[in-house]
């Protein structure tokens, strides 16, 4: 069987059409759709639940509610963690690759805290934790979700550490534990927090169940490099009566990255294109155990823990546990994750036209760049932040930055000299003269060309605008 | 009706939360079949997970399993029409060449290390970057090179004997005409020979990214390497594609097609190539953007490559180069930051390591890249990938309870 053969319903190959059959067809709006094929046109694309259909969900409707949350169930299980504003989904992916429609739920990242460290590491932690910010491209990337090990063993001291994580953190969070009694201790702690339990084994499957069950929490199931033993708890724990699973089929660094990869391929596969239920559900990774293997300086564990998070994030992992809070390690990954979850649907750029900062005159200068969206911000801050008068002629670069622009021919004197034109710059400045980035020296001559207009070659990283007009525009 | 039984509720500590059953009653049609049975002790209880969402089916009466049930796993191996070419370069002595080895890289018959289905056939080997000029370089990667940075024959060999570099990458940005004194073919040419003595790896030659010029250079580079399998880096659409290939092909080396992030382009390209050049001599290029700067299209496009030459598409079957190197255009690679993002010596070491990392796992089979532990990293990684290590339970078996 080949990859293209393996349709799942309810992804690519689902039309607006089949939702719509299935809806009550009434047009009365209270969706806040003009009718009910913009709202099916809508539910194929992902952008609303069909929950949003009021009279959907009346008794007369229930087969085709059924009928229609079948054919849209994601092939991996949304399963949600603790509960109201706090909670964070994981999982609910339709596809395996994501240019096959768009991955949803990022890979949402856990730091560690353990029962035996002292209060000030413990609450240090999580406020590094929760004071992780990045601005990137209008967005502000965050860390997630706090893991709480009990390295002790011990039931009091795992209930205390707890105790304290529920009290100073709004963070959902993971308690783990092999052990029953002391997971248990942890959920009284955790009560109303619903915290995803980590984790049933082969030998503890029956324990852990009655918790998750009890407690009503996610549970996540543990077989490190056995998918035939990982497969058989989710069919047991199912059949128990546990609904929202997380699996863990290991992490192993070094000389076990291949199994690691192979398995977490393997399961996103089995789901999605075999349609294999029983390992349709979030998949967890714990690049923490990089800390471990290596002995030495921590900067060599950070290094390893990061560079396995990224393979882990690439390859599917819907929940990560690390320990490193440095900044250095962390932001390529939550970097990578923004950009491997954005929508392939939508090109990542912004409107190509003039855009004007603080009160230009008619002797500003005239600045140049593409409307990719990353490019775009970035200069838009730097002018910003150094509050300079100026115009921005956003040329239309399909979304691609400046250097690979230039080398592609997605950026060209054509479309600068036209970009020119359009903007009817000509009729705000009395000057002819337009800086462009120092990545875009090579279109210099011809733009002089073909605009009549004289080019000055600026900076080739924006954060040099401000000095580049204090020496050079006149 | 208890809904927890009287063991569970007193090894819980603590009683079932009463919301549970005033969520119950808003389901009416709850009845005794639906509620679940253990075996042995004929306790009742409910199944809590069941109410949290708007109508649902309501699960059948099932019995509590006391064991594990088998539920074996299938490996979901998949064949596919296509094979990904294999393309060699260098060329050794017995082969028309001066190389002290080639190096082999493509003929995939599988995604990028699903080695569950197919072994990886060559493991992907990296290229050192080298100018043939002083260039700006981030700081992070200055301080490795910089008693070397202006001589290229010097930095090559550095990079092989120090660094471990499988091959070279000699970038002739001297002869860009928008340089006050560009250099000529034949200054280029002669660069390219003090490398090719220098080190025995194969080369890679890369021009300006002047479509005219470098075609004049690659025109004589090609000629006084003969034989030697150098990588041509690079060909473009907006080249004179038959003068290229010819000189590509006349004088036994491989052509790099360039294409800017647009599959069709790729296709367009290989497609006029392959009117002048054997597939085993051509690799490909889909471009390379920064992490943070457009990776996500550099990778979807490179894994929509490879997953379309191996579902059969003839014109998507090349090995796929990347100019990683690249990864150090992102600012935060280079750039000084706030100190809770750490020094950049490390920052941009990691940058260039994910960014290849990613690439990596969408088919790239040849790497040009910059920072000795970003190669070191990738290398670390290849080989863990395609090695015959094995995945050892017992060493995170207790990962949870490790002090670190
Ligand atoms: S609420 Fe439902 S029935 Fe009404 S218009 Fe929207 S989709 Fe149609």
């Amino acid at each position: 069987m080949t990859e293209r053969e393996v349709k799942r319903g309810g992804v690519r190959e689902l039309s607006p059409i089949d939702v719509y059959m299935l809806l009550p067809k009434t047009n009365c709006k209270e969706c806040g759709e003009e009718n009910c094929m913009a709202f099916a046109t809508k539910v194929v694309n992902r952008e609303v639940v069909i929950m949003q259909c009021p009279p959907l969900l009346k008794k007369e409707y229930e087969k085709a509610y059924k009928q229609l949350s079948e054919m849209l169930k994601p092939a991996i299980m949304e399963v949600t963690i603790d509960t109201g504003d706090r909670a964070v989904n994981v999982g609910g992916k339709l596809v395996m690759y994501r240019h096959e429609f768009t991955y949803f739920n990022p890979t949402a990242i856990a730091i560690d805290v353990t029962d035996e460290m002292s209060d000030d590491e413990l609450l240090g932690r999580l406020k590094k934790t929760e004071g992780f910010k990045y601005g990137y491209i209008g967005q502000e990337l965050k860390l997630n979700m706090i893991a709480v090990r009990s390295t002790s063993d011990d039931v009091e001291k795992f209930k205390f550490a707890v105790k304290k994580v529920v009290e100073n953190t709004s963070l959902p969070l993971i308690l783990c534990s092999f052990s029953p009694t002391v997971l248990e201790s942890g959920l009284v702690a955790a009560s109303k927090r619903r915290p995803l339990i980590y984790a049933a084994t082969k030998d503890n499957w029956k324990d852990m169940a009655e918790l998750a069950l009890m407690y009503d929490c996610p549970l996540a199931v543990f077989a490190p490099n056995d998918l035939n033993l990982l497969r058989s708890l989710v069919k047991t724990l199912k059949e128990y009566g546990v609904k929202d699973l997380v699996l863990d089929p290991g992490t192993f660094p070094n000389e076990g990255l291949t199994d690691t990869i192979n398995n977490f391929t393997m399961i996103r596969r089995a789901a999605c294109k075999r349609d294999d239920e029983l390992l349709g559900y979030p998949l967890i990774g714990t690049p923490i155990v990089a800390w471990a293997e290596s002995e030495g300086a921590p900067e060599v564990s950070a290094w390893n823990e990061a560079y396995i998070a990224s393979m882990l994030i690439t390859r599917y992992a819907d929940i990560l546990i690390m320990h490193s809070t440095e900044g250095w390690a962390l932001l390529p990954n939550v970097i990578l994750r923004q950009n491997i979850y954005t929508d392939p649907r939508k090109p990542v750029a912004v409107e190509p036209g003039i855009r004007t900062f603080g009160k230009p005159d008619e002797k500003s200068p005239v600045m140049m760049t593409t409307n990719f969206a990353l490019t775009y911000y970035t200069v838009a801050s730097d002018i910003e932040s150094a509050g300079l008068n100026s115009y921005l002629l956003v040329v239309d670069s399909e979304g691609i930055a400046v250097d690979s622009a230039v080398a592609g021919r997605k950026l060209t004197a054509e479309k600068v000299a036209e970009a020119i034109k359009e903007s009817k710059i000509e009729e705000k400045v009395k000057h002819k003269k337009l800086i462009i980035p120092g990545k875009a020296a090579r279109l210099s001559g011809e733009i002089e060309e073909l605009s009549g207009w004289e080019v000055m070659v600026g900076p080739r990283d924006s954060s040099g605008i401000p000095k580049f007009l204090q020496e050079k525009w006149k | 009706m208890k809904t927890v039984g009287k063991e569970e509720e007193k090894r819980a500590g603590i009683t079932f939360d009463p919301e549970i059953l005033n969520l119950l009653k808003n389901f009416g049609e709850i009845e005794l079949e639906d509620v679940e049975i253990e075996l042995g002790d004929l306790e009742f209880w409910f199944q809590p997970g069941a109410v949290a969402a708007p109508p649902r089916v309501l699960a059948p009466p099932k019995v509590k399993p006391t064991t594990i049930l088998e539920a074996p796993f299938t490996f979901p191996i998949a064949t596919y029409p296509g094979q990904i070419a294999e393309v060699k370069l260098g060329a050794t002595k017995g082969k028309g060449g001066t190389r002290g080895k080639s190096i082999v890289i493509g003929g995939e018959k599988s995604p990028a290390f699903y080695t569950f289905e197919n072994p990886t056939p060559h493991p992907p080997v990296i290229s050192f970057d080298v100018f043939d000029v002083k260039v700006p370089l981030a700081k992070a990667v200055k301080m490795h090179v910089k008693d070397v940075l202006e001589d290229p024959a010097a930095w090559a060999k550095l990079s092989v004997d120090k660094f471990g570099a499988d091959m070279i990458t000699l970038h002739l940005v001297s002869i860009d005409p928008l340089n006050p004194t560009p250099s000529t073919p034949k200054e280029a040419a002669k660069t390219v020979e003090n490398v090719l003595q220098a080190v025995d790896v194969p080369l890679i030659i890369g021009g300006c990214g002047d479509p005219k010029k470098d075609l004049e250079v690659f025109e004589r580079v090609t000629e006084v390497a003969e034989g030697e399998r150098l990588l041509i880096s690079t060909v473009t659409l907006d080249m004179d594609i038959e003068r290229a290939a010819k000189a590509i092909k006349e004088h036994g080396h491989v052509a790099l097609a360039f294409t800017p992030m647009d599959l069709n382009q790729a296709r367009q390209l290989n497609r006029r190539l392959f009117e002048f050049i054997p597939k085993d001599q051509i690799v490909m290029d889909t471009t390379t953007a920064a992490l943070g700067y457009g990776l996500d299209y550099a990778y979807t496009i490179m894994e929509r490559a490879r997953l379309a030459g191996l579902m059969g598409d003839p014109e998507l079957q090349q090995p796929m180069s990347s100019g990683t190197t690249n990864a150090w255009a992102a600012r935060e690679a280079w750039q000084e930051m706030a100190p809770e993002w750490g020094p950049r010596e490390l920052r941009g070491p990691i940058w260039e390591t994910v960014t290849a990392l990613t690439l990596l796992l969408a088919g790239v089979d040849l790497f040009m890249m910059m920072h000795p532990a970003a190669v070191k990293t990738l290398k670390d990684v290849i080989e863990g990938l395609t090695g015959k290590g094995r995945g050892e339970p017992k060493k995170i078996a207790n990962w949870i309870t490790s002090r670190i």
